[in-house]
């Protein structure tokens, strides 16, 4: 495996992993490139890409930064963005305790119903004897491993004095299994140890399904935060400087801000002078001058030069963290929407157990003995099983998100389809929403010569004007100018020669309110203009929301000018110059009208709104805050997936219901034949198999319901 | 009889076995990445030996 390692063996114990995501693969060739090519950058030993969930995992050095891994995979043509060290672990362990589980009831299955073959063609006396007993000493074990998860949870509820929909299955499982084992001992006719693991097995599926689902679009959702300043170079006395974790950073230290680094406190300019932008927490696209005595807060992003600040409010204290309290407490109104097949177990349980108990205790009076009246009870509890029910929306769930996932919406978990398939109205954020939410240069007037003196220019800096005019010259093909004696000048720009000429990308001397940068080759200059450019399908969209009867409109923390601007153009109504409290208060007003409102956005004025909001969508390029706090996660360039997920959202509730229609069906046709005492628990696990079946079946249409 | 006393071992021996192998493949992650495993089939092996 280590044939091209360019790590002496001396280092191999100090590599550590780091993963990130990568949401821009498509094929084999990107797969290739990246394990190909990432092992080349020194101090890189190992690279391997998981492409279900869209990441790569890097064995590196542990003195390689984040910052140089992601610019290595960005400069092989793909976005990445680390992610956080296994928060999955958790997850992981429970989803592979159900597949093992699964397994294992798959295993006795199998083996159960071929022993049982024999005794269902009516082998007689010593032979139905010996497959009875080889049948239990199968299941037994089978069942109490594969029954864990039910059990477990059965028996939780039981502890609270409530129940669930376990409580009913593990009843039954163990009573049929007890009955049968007594049925054994005393060679009787009938063992059902074929129906209790059948059940179990397809009780699993519904499980696993279930867990895959979350398990899946959580990934995605890991996979894309880990954004903010985390950490503050601090100037102390002496004049050096350490960098501090941004939870030990007191009021009054002095940190150094470099250029194109986030703030991690709210602080105050003590020198220098910069531009910052602070969209992540106002929403303003444009950027602000930050000089001598500026109030800066945390989050925010300093784009142009180093600047020295003292910070006023750290940790809990600032503006930042009052936004996450906000977000926190409007979080709590929403976490209390209960699942529907949790509502429904509700109602369900304790109906299947009175009616078994009433037909154990009907079947005695009647005088048929104890041991046909709990056989007739067992069947009542089996038929009536909430399999079809329990996969009735996981399956719904799993085929529909994986159809989203297609279209590059990853949903977060179920109960998020089932709050987007009741949204009556969109209100859209601005910067980053309807926009990119990154500067794009507007190339057009530049000749052939200033593009490739560009770009050479701005490879060599991490200012976010520059990697905005790398990606797009590189995007054109265009090959970078040699040049020489590079030089970055804190405020100016990047200084270079080119044979005998300077050349230069810098500040411009002209002011604008929009971002721009000034290209100069000898005495010549370019101005090259960048603005956030709206997304192209924005009309289609709003269009398909207003086709699907939500009225969408804008709500941004940007210019009014600015926001009218773009209002008018898509005929959307618009309110601008709002504040996180104030987004917050309209969506709270929403809701008092009895309105299901889904918010669609970015930045960290978003959060609370998002984490009021009945649903809610954000970007990828949004803030770890904000992808937290939405139910759906969008990648790329277009904006159609927030109308996909809506229209897919109610296509599947409208397959739930259908499942739940037909899981109740079958029950009202089977269980008066289980009362009746006309099923034997064998026939019941069949019947009941059988309407998991058509459920999955039916939820299989979704599939294509994205396209 | 005779046969059967021979032949169910060796169908629930070969069940678990095969029920091992799962529990194998899962314990080293053969199942983490499915549709990249179905993508790695079309990369030319031109690049440095592995």
């Amino acid at each position: 495996m280590s044939a091209h390692d360019p790590i002496a063996t001396a280092e191999a114990c100090e590599l550590v992993d780091s993963r990130f995501t990568v949401p821009g693969m498509r094929c084999a060739g990107c797969i290739a490139k990246l394990e190909r090519e990432l092992p080349k950058v020194p101090g890189v030993a190992e690279a391997r890409v998981n492409f279900s969930a869209k990441r790569v995992a890097l064995r590196h050095t542990a003195d390689l930064s984040d910052d140089a891994l992601i610019d290595a995979i960005e400069a092989l043509g793909f976005e990445a963005q680390r992610v956080e060290d296994n928060p999955l672990a958790q997850d992981d362990a429970d989803r592979r305790m159900l597949l093992r589980a699964l397994a294992v009831s798959g295993f006795g299955m199998m083996n159960i119903m071929l022993l049982s073959v024999a005794v269902w063609s009516g082998a007689p006396g010593i032979t139905k004897q010996l497959f009875h007993w080889l049948s239990a000493i199968i299941a037994i074990p089978v069942i109490a491993y594969a029954g864990r998860p039910f059990f477990a949870s059965a028996w939780m509820a039981l502890k609270h004095r409530r129940t669930n929909m376990d409580v009913p299955i593990s009843i039954g499982v163990l009573l049929a299994t007890a009955l049968s084992f007594y049925e054994t001992m005393t060679g009787g006719e009938h063992a059902y140890f074929d129906g209790a693991v059948m059940l179990l097995f397809f009780l699993l599926c519904g499980r696993a399904l279930d867990a895959m689902m979350r398990g899946k679009a959580r990934a995605g959702i890991d996979a894309l935060l880990g954004r903010m300043g985390k950490s503050a170079a601090v100037v102390s006395e002496d004049g050096t400087t350490h960098r501090v974790p941004a939870d030990q950073l007191e009021p009054g230290m002095v940190m150094l801000v470099a250029a194109g680094e986030a703030l991690a406190a709210d602080s105050e300019v003590i020198d220098g002078s910069s531009a910052i932008d602070n969209s992540m927490l106002t929403g303003e696209s444009r950027l602000e001058p930050a000089n001598l005595g500026s109030v800066l807060y945390a989050g925010a992003i300093n784009v142009m030069a180093p600047i020295r600040v003292r910070a006023t409010a750290v940790a809990s204290d600032t503006k930042l963290a009052e936004i996450a309290r906000l977000m926190d407490e409007a979080g709590q109104s929403r976490s209390r929407y209960v699942r529907i097949a949790d509502r429904a177990s509700r109602l369900y349980a304790p109906a299947v157990h009175t009616l078994a108990l009433l037909a154990f205790i009907g079947w005695m009076l009647a005088g048929v003995g104890w041991h046909q009246a709990l056989l007739i009870a067992i069947a009542v509890l089996i038929i009536t099983c909430p399999c079809a029910l329990g996969l009735a929306v996981p399956a719904a769930q799993v085929v529909a998100s994986n159809a989203l996932l297609k279209q590059g919406l990853l949903v977060k978990d179920g109960t998020a389809l089932e709050r987007l398939a009741e949204v009556d109205c969109v209100r859209f954020d601005k910067t980053g929403t309807l926009t990119l939410g990154e500067p794009r240069p507007d190339l057009s007037g530049l000749n052939t010569e200033g593009k490739s003196v560009a770009l050479a220019l701005a490879q060599n800096s991490r200012h976010p004007l520059s990697k905005g005019l790398a990606k797009a010259l590189l995007a054109q093909g265009v090959a970078p100018a040699k040049i020489g004696q590079v030089e970055e000048r804190a405020g100016e720009g990047i200084f270079a020669q080119l044979g005998d000429r300077p050349v230069a990308l810098a500040r411009p001397d002209v002011t604008s309110d929009h971002p721009m940068s000034a290209l100069r080759i000898g005495q010549q200059t370019m101005l090259i203009h960048f603005a956030d450019p709206l997304r192209e399908d924005i009309a289609e969209t709003v269009r398909q929301l207003e086709a699907m009867g939500l009225d969408a409109a804008l709500l941004s923390g940007d210019r009014k000018g600015a926001v009218e601007a773009v209002a008018e153009r898509f005929g959307l109504p618009a309110a601008g110059g709002l504040s996180p409290a104030d987004k917050l208060e309209l969506l709270n007003n929403l809701k008092a009208q009895g309105h299901f409102p889904l918010m669609v956005g970015d930045g960290l004025n978003d959060g609370p709104a998002l984490a009021a909001a009945h649903a809610a969508i954000a970007p990828g390029s949004a803030s770890d805050a904000s992808q937290q706090a939405a139910d759906a996660v969008f990648i790329g360039e277009r904006l159609i997936p927030v109308a996909k997920a809506v229209q897919v959202a109610r296509a599947t509730m409208r397959i739930v219901r259908q499942n739940f229609a037909l899981a109740v069906g079958y029950n009202i046709l089977a269980v008066p034949l289980a009362l009746a005492g006309m099923v034997n628990p064998m026939i019941a696990a069949i019947a009941m198999s059988m309407s998991s079946l058509i459920v999955v079946g039916n939820s299989l249409r979704l599939a294509g319901a994205a396209r | 009889m005779t046969g059967l006393m021979f032949l169910i071992p060796v169908a629930l021996g070969m069940g678990a076995l095969g029920l091992a192998t799962f529990f194998w493949a899962m314990k080293n992650d053969q199942f983490e990445d499915l549709e990249g495993a179905a993508q790695r089939i079309l990369i030319d092996d031109e690049g440095p030996a592995q």
